[in-house]
């Protein structure tokens, strides 16, 4: 009878303390989630105001709506050219990126070779190198050849972390891919090559998707090195917006909207990399 | 799995050897020319030996950067580690809410770093920002680009802001990986709250938190772009970091000689944290395979 009771007791309380839990993860992911979009709302609601309103008046809200500054933006030369140089190096440094590393990945996911562990050991240096030490040594690198404010300038100088990056990732994915598959195409005639696109690309495509969106991320978000080894022809967005700041230092509309459209590459495709954010950032492991 | 011995495989390595040797290996010998050499300009240069390097190591400046690098580290990893495990605790296990907060959360990771900049820059202006606007109206005296503590919160928040979903991403993806069978275990066994998150969750989670903890200190390390966009490194030089100092050596002032001995001695501390970082991923990759 006792046990029945205290049995019952327990049970009611679980449930009652079952109900408020539920509600306090809803309410931190909320309270979280407010803080994260808070500043990312606040450039968005400045973008849509006109200058005279931002300095004028305190509002949550745009009173009167205008996108006059995403007009400016996009009929100014000198602000979508930004934009136009930024997608120009970031496409060429993906491509070169994911193409020199999907068969060294093949290589370390499959193979022991003489030295196989220092180069990757290698390789993971270079993605955590601080691109402040190599910004100096890139600019007489790339002025003496004569590569100074090119596209493929920049391309290059980002392959140093996005290089690493693609094929540590795509390493993550291969070893996922079991090895019987490889000795079956074999044995049915494939050449390595017909293999390796035929058979082999189309199973790790997701693990080639993410490391292309990580790769092209890691280049757009880039400042430093794409700042130094520019001046006018490939001159980032990144770039372009800080020079603004500096100079007139009033135009905040236009520097918002300037943001607000950078953060648009990333959030259209995020939903499609969801679930592998945390294994792209941490390497292809996790 | 059991991997072949292949000494051809080199072949297929050779493309990201000579890609990466070309953009690493040759900026660096620069590097190290450098930090040997003195000049005094028209491209000039004189053996100097290890002066740099002793210039650098008693440097007041340099010591006061690299204590200011690492308090700015262990307050942002004190921050972000405990958080971001909290927020990973409280996310929703599956379905649609699962989805909106992995987008959401993973929405400030992506954002151009001077743009997260800009937008704390904004966030925290006393006329125009949300921020400083409503800590104006409290009466609490903020201004970033004067005061020095003002300076620290706004870049620590910030850090905060930008960093802590990694964390919880991390954790996040080594909470899924633990079977249901062990919580229904710990129902069996009426298990607490907080022994259920010491011997079951925190354990599994080791590998993961591992790997978090250390890219937050890495690039953390290395941060430059968001403050030199929010605050310059100022008021005075109470937030110039590592990065910070060294752009202002090599590429303001052009000191090569300095700037290069300074480079080379944070590429070795960089490559000791890569070294840990790489025997634990390894560890990491042996237990999965040892399953």
């Amino acid at each position: 009878m006792s046990m029945a009771a205290s049995t019952s007791t327990s049970a009611s309380s679980g449930r009652a303390s079952a109900l408020p839990k539920v509600n306090g993860r809803a309410v931190v992911m909320t309270l979280y989630l407010v803080f994260l979009l808070l500043p990312i709302y606040w450039l968005v609601n400045m973008s849509l105001k006109t200058n005279a309103e931002i300095l004028s008046t305190f509002s949550l809200w745009p009173q009167e709506l205008t996108f006059r500054n995403y007009a400016t933006i996009l009929t100014d030369p000198s602000w979508y050219m930004g934009y136009v140089n930024s997608l120009i190096y970031v496409v060429i440094n993906t491509v070169i990126s994911i193409s020199v590393a999907l068969p060294a990945a093949y290589a370390f996911s499959r193979y022991t070779f003489l030295g196989d562990k220092h180069l990757f050991f290698w390789l993971l240096t270079n993605r955590m190198a601080p691109p402040a030490v190599f910004a100096l040594p890139f600019f007489q690198l790339y002025s003496s050849v004569g590569l100074f404010d090119t596209h493929i300038a920049v391309a290059l100088a980002h392959c140093l972390f996005n290089v690493p990056l693609a094929v540590w990732i795509l390493e993550g994915f291969m070893r996922g891919v079991p090895k019987e598959i490889d000795e079956t195409a074999y044995i049915d005639g494939y050449s390595f090559p017909r293999f390796f696109v035929k058979i082999f690309m189309p199973l790790i495509a997701s693990g080639i998707g993410v490391a292309a969106f990580f790769c092209f991320m890691f280049s757009w978000v880039e400042l430093l090195l794409s700042r130094t080894l520019t001046s006018v022809d490939a001159k980032p967005i990144a770039a372009t917006m800080t020079r603004t700041v500096s100079a007139s230092g009033l135009d905040w509309g236009v520097l918002a909207a300037a943001g607000v459209l950078t953060i648009v590459p990333g959030a259209l495709v995020i939903y499609f990399v969801r679930n592998y954010i945390a294994k792209g950032f941490a390497l292809g492991r996790v | 799995m059991e991997k072949t011995v292949n000494h051809k495989a080199w072949f297929l390595v050779l493309p990201v050897l000579v890609l990466v040797a070309f953009s690493a290996v040759v900026p660096l010998m620069t590097v190290v020319n450098y930090s040997v050499q003195d000049t005094f300009g028209n491209n000039e240069f004189f053996w100097a030996g290890l002066e740099w390097f002793d210039e650098m190591l008693n440097s007041q400046r340099m010591w006061d950067a690299l204590g200011r690098q690492l308090a700015f580290s262990a307050i942002i990893l004190a921050i972000e580690v405990p958080l971001g495990i909290f927020v990973a605790l409280n996310m929703p296990k599956k379905g649609f809410w699962a989805s909106v907060c992995l987008v959401l959360m993973a929405l400030p990771l992506l954002i151009p770093w001077n743009v997260v900049g800009t937008i704390w820059q904004i966030f925290g202006r006393v006329d125009i920002g949300l921020l400083g606007y409503t800590l104006d109206k409290l009466g609490i005296p903020y201004n970033y680009t004067q005061d020095f503590f003002a300076a620290w919160a706004t870049v620590i928040i910030m850090d905060v802001w930008h960093w802590t979903s990694l964390v919880a991403l991390l954790a996040y993806a080594g909470l899924q990986s633990i079977p249901d069978a062990y919580y229904q275990a710990t129902k069996i066994d009426q298990a607490s709250r907080w022994a259920v998150f010491r011997f079951i969750e925190l354990p599994k989670m080791q590998g993961v938190l591992m790997i978090a903890i250390l890219l937050r200190f890495m690039d953390s390390f290395m941060i430059y772009t968001e403050p030199f966009v929010v605050t310059g490194g100022g008021p005075g030089n109470s937030t110039t970091f590592l990065s910070i100092d060294l752009v202002k050596m090599a590429l303001g002032q052009f000191d090569l000689g300095p700037a290069a001995a300074f480079s080379i001695m944070y590429f070795l501390v960089i490559l000791l944290i890569s070294w840990v970082f790489y025997t634990v991923m390894t560890n990491l990759d042996k237990r999965e395979t040892g399953r």
